[in-house]
């Protein structure tokens, strides 16, 4: 039987000032800082001078109306298009001309919008590819079945029943992902980007298709999931409940520039915002 | 009952399966009560099912489309004829000479499969198919220019692009032999193989494809077939796995035409053309996309099969086809399966523990 997970008992870091980096991550070198940002499908510009800053232990939102760009900058994050102009530095490395996968081994994990899990693989085997280069043996030792299989693939499972009891999904572990629910299919996506090992985690709309109750637990997940392992958590997301309630910095990015950033609240009394929601009143 | 120990299972039973069939096989041989036409065809289709097995892993559990699989096998057949042959006075031993033949055509295999696989895996589905069957003629063609022959001062090796030079060109001496000739392929070939290596092939075979495919480069291996895009964004190196799932296809066909070509005294490259490549390829559909032993068991049935049918003459090739056909409609018909899933226990419970 595998270990139940126990969250960290360290005290909750305090809340963020109006920083956009919150105080206690101000000292330390930001997880992600991106300048100038932009990229351009042909003749179309479809984000244009990005600049953002993370804080190694923040959480932090993207939100803006549909087409914005929010998707199009996680793919530029994880290098599934190499941006335009700009640069993207992750633990002040600069990821120019990186791969996904290399990008990958920086620290950088995603979920996607539209659920991508190995469908034909049992769930635990998801979790363990996203522990893939945590577990160092080669193939020879795989076909060979050596010494080096039996002890990392046996701290792999312990491992991977371990991550998937955030979400209570142990008993899962041996049925195909393909088959799940949809709201495990999304959780089972945040396990194997766990299993990554990341500094930052990017969460492309964890509560699409949820209800509020669901909702509810993932916002107390997310939370739980910075505190245990004391990474940057950055979400997209249309429900203004989870975005407001556990962000501690917003961007609101419309037509691919960004034209808001700062706290939740900051964020709910800017004029700009509400106009590029809600529209402009017409003027007489 | 877990998915972990179903799997387990069923490898299992593969494995024992084999091992009854050969012994079976093998007494029936040995107290001659096989016919003559089938005794003939034990070695082509244990080379077969390697082939089956190992085209498997490119295309059903990497899940990319390769039609030049012959190629590799081509490969493997005149490498392991050159080795056997040259080495016939330094090594007495057939069996021994049949290891290393195999364990070189194998080699030289991956090599080419290395050598292929860099630029034709930047390419998918459709794309890559049509390269692979390319490369597949291109490699019967370089061999069709071979001329190779081997004498006490060690092997001579001429490549006829041109088609002006011919076996006097290879300055043998007296006591020199000529291995390939050209378009004419390999002649006078001294015949080793035995239905023995060809079980023992298989069985390494299952060893390295079943034990790949339940380790980690297995899971990142069949991570791309479902979803290239969240294997790349955990980390996995696509064109790593790619090759290494591509290169140890090619080693296994190489091992198996080196069996293969050590079974018959004449041996053209032309034999390993886009048919043979084709003839494999169903073998691995009819058994069942990724289906280890579906694979086997199909290119068991349709190796013999042609050689049944024998009997009606001409006929024989529309039977052929209709029981292809047959099989096909059967094999993908919800109710079959459900029918076969009752009668086969473990399927069933492991089903029941699914849902």
């Amino acid at each position: 039987m595998a270990k139940v997970y126990s969250k960290n008992e360290s005290p909750l870091v305090p809340l963020p000032t109006n920083a956009f980096i919150p105080q206690r991550d101000l000292d330390k070198t930001p997880v992600l800082e991106a300048s100038h940002l932009g990229i351009d499908f042909g003749g179309l510009t479809a984000v244009d001078d990005f600049n953002l800053t993370i804080g190694r232990t923040e959480i932090a939102g993207l939100i803006g109306p549909n087409g914005a760009g929010k998707t199009t900058i996680f793919n530029l994050l994880t290098k599934v298009y190499q941006p335009t102009r700009g640069s993207i530095m992750i633990d002040g490395i600069d990821t120019h001309n990186m791969s996904t996968a290399q990008v990958n081994k920086l620290g950088v994990a995603r979920t996607f919008q539209n659920i991508r899990l190995f469908g034909n693989l049992s769930v635990e085997d998801n979790v363990k590819l996203g522990m893939h280069n945590q577990i160092s043996y080669g193939m020879f030792s795989g076909i060979l079945r050596l010494p080096a299989y039996w002890k990392q693939e046996k701290i792999a499972h312990e491992r991977a029943l371990e991550l998937l009891s955030i979400f209570d999904m142990q008993d899962m572990a041996d049925k195909k992902a393909g088959s799940l629910p949809y709201g495990a299919q999304r959780r089972l996506e945040i396990v194997r980007a766990l299993g990554t090992n990341p500094s930052l985690l990017l969460l492309d709309e964890p509560a699409a298709g949820m209800n509020p109750s669901e909702t509810a637990e993932l916002m107390d997940n997310i939370i739980k999931i910075r505190d245990t392992f004391q990474i940057a958590i950055m979400l997209i997301e249309h429900d203004m409940n989870l975005v407001m309630g556990i962000c501690e910095g917003i961007c609101v990015l419309n037509f691919g520039k960004v034209i808001a950033k700062g706290t939740p609240a900051d964020i709910q009394a800017n004029p700009v915002v509400i106009e590029a929601y809600l529209g402009r009143k017409k003027e007489a | 009952m877990k998915r972990q120990t179903k799997t387990k299972i069923i490898d299992f039973a593969t494995y024992i399966g084999i091992v009854i069939v050969f012994i079976i096989m093998n007494t029936l041989k040995s107290n001659g009560m096989l016919t003559r036409s089938m005794t003939g065809q034990l070695v082509p289709i244990c080379c077969y099912i390697v082939m089956a097995v190992s085209l498997n892993l490119t295309v059903g559990i990497l899940g990319e489309l390769s039609l030049g699989h012959a190629g590799f096998m081509s490969v493997g057949a005149f490498t392991g004829v050159v080795t056997a042959m040259s080495l016939q006075a330094a090594i007495p031993s057939e069996g021994v000479r049949l290891a290393l033949a195999i364990v070189m055509g194998a080699i030289f295999a991956a090599v080419a499969g290395t050598l292929v696989g860099i630029p034709v895996l930047r390419l998918h589905g459709d794309y890559l198919a049509i390269v692979t069957l390319a490369f597949g003629e291109i490699i019967k063609e370089l061999i069709n220019c071979l001329i190779i022959g081997h004498d006490e001062n060690g092997l001579h090796i001429i490549f006829n692009a041109t088609g002006s030079r011919s076996v006097a060109d290879l300055g043998l001496t007296e006591t020199g032999r000529v291995l390939i000739k050209g378009a004419q392929g390999a002649t006078g070939t001294q015949t080793i193989a035995n239905f023995t290596a060809g079980f023992i092939l298989i069985m390494i075979t299952l060893v390295v494809v079943l034990n790949l495919v339940r380790s980690r480069s297995g899971r990142a291996i069949m991570a791309l077939r479902d979803n290239r895009i969240a294997a790349e964004s955990v980390g996995i190196n696509v064109t790593k796995y790619k090759l290494m799932a591509f290169v140890t296809s090619a080693a296994l066909a190489g091992g198996a035409g080196a069996l293969y070509g050590l079974n018959f005294s004449n041996l053209v490259s032309s034999k390993f053309d886009f048919n043979t490549s084709i003839l494999v390829l169903v073998f691995v559909v009819l058994g069942g996309l990724g289906n280890i032993w579906g694979s086997i068991i199909a290119a068991a049935v349709l190796t013999i099969l042609p050689e049944a049918l024998r009997g009606f003459a001409d006929y024989r090739m529309l039977i052929y086809a209709i029981v292809l056909i047959i099989v096909m409609l059967t094999t993908n018909d919800p109710q079959m399966k459900a029918l076969i899933s009752k009668l086969i226990p473990i399927r069933k419970k492991g089903e029941a523990g699914n849902g």
